[in-house]
């Protein structure tokens, strides 16, 4: 790693004024990604602000129609609520499905939609969902804020404050794990709004990042079932060929995991 | 440069430290706690695993500076004087180590295990919970006999008391 200097926030304020007074800052949250990137030289920051111990930036609040995750709340703590699991129990589900018991200890949501991870798994509990993302400066929509591969609307310096999730009527993840680096090969959020209106997005599958699935939206809205999708083809253009899996692989695996995510959500 | 200052395994220590000092270097090169391991260095093995104010983190992927304030407990500091911690005497009685390397981390993660889960521990919960320890050694057999072994003694350790 190379030299850096290390600034822990005292307050949102602090650690916005001690970020424009680094060259090249970067803010540290659980540094589950940061950190392994340092490590191999590929992110050089001169300054990082940390941001985990700011208590206005801890916590979670459930109300009837929406659930609000801090930015700093760790996946673990999200994991164990037993608030979230009553009023989302697909975002419990997928915070439990992050990394292992050690990263999920230290990592945060604030961390993971900063960074927009190809293959992170809470982007696609944000896009499904509609959730909106809280700044220091502003209010962001879901749909507005993924901009593709570690892109995000987040302007520099700007810091995620909280997340708030409308509570759905029905919600499910599915996930296809790499076993060694545990992100999603694909992984796929469905979800129903109260009103009615049907949002699925997926994670790991798209070179762009985080997506809608549009095809699936429309069969899962007439008819809210697994056996809809069956007839269902995904389309392979845009999507990620690597060594773990093809694009017309991933295609197919959109569909098995919305189905899996729609058995999960009953 | 920065000094940090921690507990480490019961004791109050300080040490002055460059700001991209990761805590396992702290701890191994400042304080020669040399017990937890540097595996994979890239966050994937679980050989640094340490609790941090009660939490099971992996030290390469924390900053000393993070830890500053911190309680740290390491291998090093769970047994008490020449008594084994109960995971350590469990590991020793099933065979669950073989050349060794990746047992601190084991042992931090599954006491961390254990104590979260209390008595409701499986052989597929552990086998789950255990994702982030990689043994190279492939003995993962009887480090799960080893963690439900511990359990059940750390179980009666706690009644005792």
């Amino acid at each position: 790693m190379y030299q850096t200097n290390y600034h822990r926030a005292s307050s949102v304020d602090d650690a916005a004024a001690q970020f424009a007074k680094g060259t090249e800052s970067k803010y540290l949250a659980g540094g589950q990604t940061l950190l392994p990137v340092m490590k191999q030289r590929l992110a050089a920051p001169s300054d990082v602000i940390d941001l985990a111990r700011i208590p206005a930036l801890i916590g979670i609040e459930v109300s009837g129609d929406a659930v609000t995750v801090k930015a700093a709340t760790t996946h673990y703590d999200v994991a164990g609520s037993a608030d979230v699991a009553r009023a989302i129990p697909a975002l419990a589900n997928l915070a439990g499905m992050i990394g292992d018991p050690a990263v999920r200890y230290c990592g945060t949501i604030g961390g993971s939609l900063a960074n927009n991870d190809p293959a992170a798994d809470y982007p696609a509990a944000v896009l499904a969902l509609g959730a909106t993302v809280k700044t220091n400066k502003r209010t962001i929509a879901a749909d507005d804020f993924f901009q593709g591969l570690f892109s995000t609307a987040l302007e520099d310096g700007e810091i995620i404050t909280a997340v708030s999730f409308p509570v759905a009527a029905k919600a499910g993840y599915a996930k296809m794990r790499h076993p060694a680096s545990r992100f999603a090969l694909t992984g796929v959020f469905v979800a129903q709004a109260k009103s009615g209106e049907v949002r699925v997005a997926a994670t790991g599958a798209s070179q762009d990042g985080v997506m809608r699935v549009p095809a699936i939206e429309q069969a899962l809205k007439g008819n809210w079932s697994a056996a809809a999708l069956d007839g269902v083809k995904v389309s392979a253009d845009g999507l990620m060929s690597d060594i773990h899996g093809t694009a017309d692989y991933r295609a197919n695996l959109v569909k098995v995991m919305a189905q899996r995510a729609v058995a999960d959500a009953g | 440069m920065s000094t940090v200052k921690l507990t480490v395994n019961g004791r109050a220590v300080s040490a002055d430290v460059e700001d991209r000092t990761l805590l396992v270097h702290l701890l191994r090169d400042h304080l020669n706690l040399t017990g937890t391991h540097v595996g994979c260095d890239t966050s994937q093995c679980g050989a640094c695993v340490v609790h941090v104010d009660g939490r099971a983190v992996k030290s390469c992927t924390m900053l000393a500076g993070q830890a500053d304030g911190a309680t740290v407990v390491t291998v090093e500091g769970i047994a008490r004087g020449e008594e084994l911690h109960p995971m350590q005497a469990a590991f020793r009685d099933n065979h669950g180590l073989q050349c060794g390397f990746c047992t601190p981390g084991m042992i931090m993660s599954a006491i961390d295990i254990v104590q979260r889960h209390g008595g409701k521990l499986d052989e597929a919960t552990v086998r789950q919970e255990l994702e982030g320890n990689i043994c190279r050694c492939t003995g993962y057999h009887n480090i799960v006999k080893a963690v439900l072994d511990a359990a059940g003694r750390m179980k009666v350790a706690q009644a005792a008391e």
